[in-house]
């Protein structure tokens, strides 16, 4: 859906469609579903940080005290370093591993279909599923470790600090570098032939392609599969919170995870607000920022030469 | 994009809930027959929330069959849920306005926010009118359905101490005796891991499970009056030297491999805790004496075969505490939402008089390892394959000098979650005893 709104918002203004009436009404029904459960929630969200609930009872106004609150709290600068922690190892493991995947099943061989077919498994699976699974595998007394008598496999993964972290790392990675390989797959299809031709003839090898004509032509592709990354690492919450809660102690609690715990097992809504406030401002951050490191209006051409 | 999750999550809580209870209740007779019972109503559904897992899920589900099938035309439809996340679910479902007409809960603090909220009704009349229905349980078990003098929930169920379990074969393959003293659990910990048995089973990642064994140290320790000190909002009650000292002692069987490796990582929801000490891969286990049935369920020989011993939390020389002091919940508890109708209401009502712990769920519940909470349920004892569990759940029961009831229980939802985190902190070791008692000292009167 992303990626369909920043193509159609790339072309503003070019009525190719034929008729000479406006499509903005197609946009209508997106639009009604996204006010509805997009902003209104979320300025109800803001209006909450400035109130005292305990989901319960009433709801008094209490100007800045969750503010206050939320920002004097040790928990969140922690729960912040956790979240930007897990979003840069996780953008670290998978671009390169899904640029690679991404490049290698763009080639048109059969094997490499029924390949494409298989790496793309643990995308259907729901998080929920794939934390009780690895939950259940990475079990120091009765997962995979201690049943195949792997001394190596039977670490305490979930239950040390960094261990715990490396876990939700590899995890995540392992859930979502089918998807990000699907999109560089299609980004390296689209890369025009003429272009490997032309290196060929120069006497270019396999490496050379890659990194002189593959890589660079990618950069939008990096870009966008990179927001998606960074920006869908802010909310990781379900897979987190089933795999470890958030724990061990607080090493794996991530934004989302404090924001629900504060709001839902704490009762604290007015701050639970002011850390979803705080968490759609990041994300909204890193969002513009990621869009201006790709760089560059609609008008410079990627396919210069081909 | 977060605050739609937020707002999403209320309306799905919500909205399962509602959609749950539907669907269940379209099973079971609605028609025929005319009952004496109803209780002035003519007909109507109420709906019930309570907990899954054996033995309690079955029971509960009984105890709705039973009273179904004599109310034909007022019935009752359960909708279950897993333990932790009822505890969510639930206060969630309340403050949407969508609780169910009975809720199922712990009492004490939890308890005291719906009735600071108006969620609950106010039951004291009606107990006063059917004292009868009062009368017959065991006192002990109003204290946390009271709330500022008044009752706002029916005590349930069962009384469920903490006690110390333990395996007997593990025991025997070291050649030693249960431990009496603090000083003796410190002196089998390496005599275990020599041996390549775990002292002690943990399902460290739930974090009330944790909790459980501070609340024991803290009273052979200190006395039941230390954390009675934080409960009534004293100031910088966690301080005590008590309760520096408990948790100290805490750290130090910690650190010298006192539980099992990766206990931070076990939830106590999936028994994975219980299985330890049952598969021999732990040799002790501090828990609910409702692990006892699911012990027996679950653990083969293990229980029916006399391998599990029990016993009440061992001494601490030179400790305050009386060796008979107890924690745990002193029964459960249901409550009948302010939201609900008339006719749901006396239908719950209704329930509570007539079906709640009556003679036939005493006699599952005794079937299933556990006391009810009910007067004169030590006569029914005798019989019972599990006769011997029996009569000494009820004798740490009725003979505690003091029964607290768990801590997280018994305090404000917002200082449980605070104090549940740090005693996460201070199991992994990142939090000293005095950090522990700094952060918590922050919390209290909150």
């Amino acid at each position: 859906m992303t990626t369909a709104v920043q193509r159609a918002s790339r072309t503003p203004g070019t009525s190719r469609v034929g008729g000479t009436g406006s499509v903005t009404w197609m946009a209508l029904p997106a639009l009604v579903f996204f006010i509805a459960f997009g902003v209104v929630p979320l300025f109800g969200v803001l209006g909450l940080s400035f109130t005292q609930w305990d989901g319960i009872g009433e709801i008094h106004p209490a100007g800045f005290d969750s503010w206050q609150k939320v920002l004097a709290d040790p928990g969140l600068p922690h729960a912040l370093q956790v979240t930007f922690l897990v979003m840069f190892l996780s953008w670290v493991v998978q671009t390169p591993a899904s640029i690679l995947i991404g490049t290698f099943l763009a080639g048109q061989h059969r094997y490499r279909a029924v390949l494409a077919v298989l790496y793309f498994i643990p995308l259907l699976l729901s998080s929920a599923a794939i934390a009780v699974a690895y939950k259940a595998l990475l079990d120091p007394n009765f997962g995979l470790g201690a049943g195949l008598n792997v001394g190596f496999l039977s670490q305490d993964w979930l239950g040390r600090d960094k261990l715990a972290l490396a876990a939700v790392i590899f995890i995540v990675s392992w859930q979502f570098i089918p998807f990000h390989s699907l999109i560089y797959q299609g980004g390296v299809r689209q890369i025009p032939r003429t272009m490997y031709e032309a290196a060929e003839i120069d006497g270019a090898g396999r490496v050379r392609k890659f990194w002189s004509i593959t890589l660079p032509q990618l950069k939008y592709t990096i870009v966008a599969s990179s927001t998606l990354m960074v920006v869908g690492s802010l909310t990781f919450f379900d897979l987190i919170f089933v795999l470890t809660a958030g724990g061990p102690g607080d090493a794996t609690r991530v934004l989302a995870l404090e924001m629900y715990k504060t709001g839902f097992q704490a009762n604290l809504m007015g701050p639970a607000s002011a850390i979803a406030v705080i968490l759609v401002l990041v994300g909204l951050a890193l969002a513009l920022l990621l869009r201006r490191i790709g760089g560059g209006g609609a008008a410079d051409s990627q396919l210069e030469g081909a | 994009m977060t605050s739609r999750r937020a707002f999403l999550q209320i309306a799905l809580a919500a909205g399962a809930g509602v959609g749950l209870a539907a669907c269940s209740g379209t099973s079971g007779p609605q028609a025929s027959g005319s009952t004496a019972g109803g209780g002035g109503v003519a007909s109507g559904t109420a709906t019930y929330w309570y907990l899954t897992g054996a033995p309690g899920e079955g029971i509960r589900t009984d105890t709705v069959k039973r009273f179904n099938e004599a109310n034909p035309k007022t019935q009752i439809t359960g909708t279950t849920f897993q333990n932790d996340a009822y505890k969510t679910k639930i206060k969630t479902a309340i403050g949407a306005g969508q609780a169910p007409t009975i809720i199922w809960g712990w009492g004490g603090g939890g308890l005291k926010s719906y009735v600071d909220a108006n969620q609950v009704e106010d039951l004291t009349d009606w107990f006063a009118q059917n004292s009868a229905v009062k009368d017959r349980l065991f006192p002990s078990s109003f204290g946390a359905a009271t709330v500022g003098g008044k009752i706002y929930a029916m005590p349930s169920e069962t009384v469920q101490p903490i006690v110390l379990f333990y395996n007997k074969t593990s025991f025997e393959t070291i050649g030693a005796q249960p431990p009496k003293t603090w000083a003796d659990i410190m002196d089998l910990v390496p005599k275990f891991n020599a041996k390549g048995i775990a002292p002690f089973s943990l399902g460290g990642q739930s974090r009330w499970t944790n909790m459980m064994w501070l609340e024991f140290l803290f009273d052979r320790i200190g006395g039941p009056g230390v954390f009675q000190a934080v409960f009534d909002g004293k100031k910088d009650a966690w301080s005590d030297p008590s309760s520096i000292l408990a948790l100290t002692e805490m750290q130090k069987l910690i650190s010298a491999d006192g539980f099992i490796k990766g206990f931070s990582s076990i939830t106590a929801d999936s028994n994975a805790d219980q299985a330890l000490l049952y598969t021999g891969k732990a040799a002790m286990m501090l828990h609910g004496s409702w692990t006892y049935g699911s012990m027996a369920t679950d653990g083969g020989d293990f229980v029916s075969g006399g391998h599990l011993g029990y016993m009440n939390f061992p001494t601490y020389d030179g400790g305050k505490g009386d060796p008979t002091d107890t924690v745990g919940n002193p029964g459960q508890y249901l409550s009948i939402s302010s939201k609900a109708t008339a006719d749901e209401k006396a239908i719950a009502k209704n329930f509570f008089a007539t079906a709640v712990l009556s003679d036939a769920e005493n006699k599952e519940w005794i079937d299933a390892g556990a006391i009810p909470i009910v007067k004169g349920s030590d006569r029914l004892l005798a019989g019972s394959k599990d006769a011997d569990w029996l009569k000494f759940v009820y004798g740490v029961a009725s003979g505690a000098k003091v029964f607290a009831q768990s801590w997280d229980q018994a305090m404000s939802p917002t200082a449980a979650e605070s104090l549940l985190d740090n005693i996460s902190k201070l199991f992994q070791l990142s939090i000293t005893p005095q950090q522990f008692a700094d952060n918590m000292n922050k919390v209290i009167g909150t």
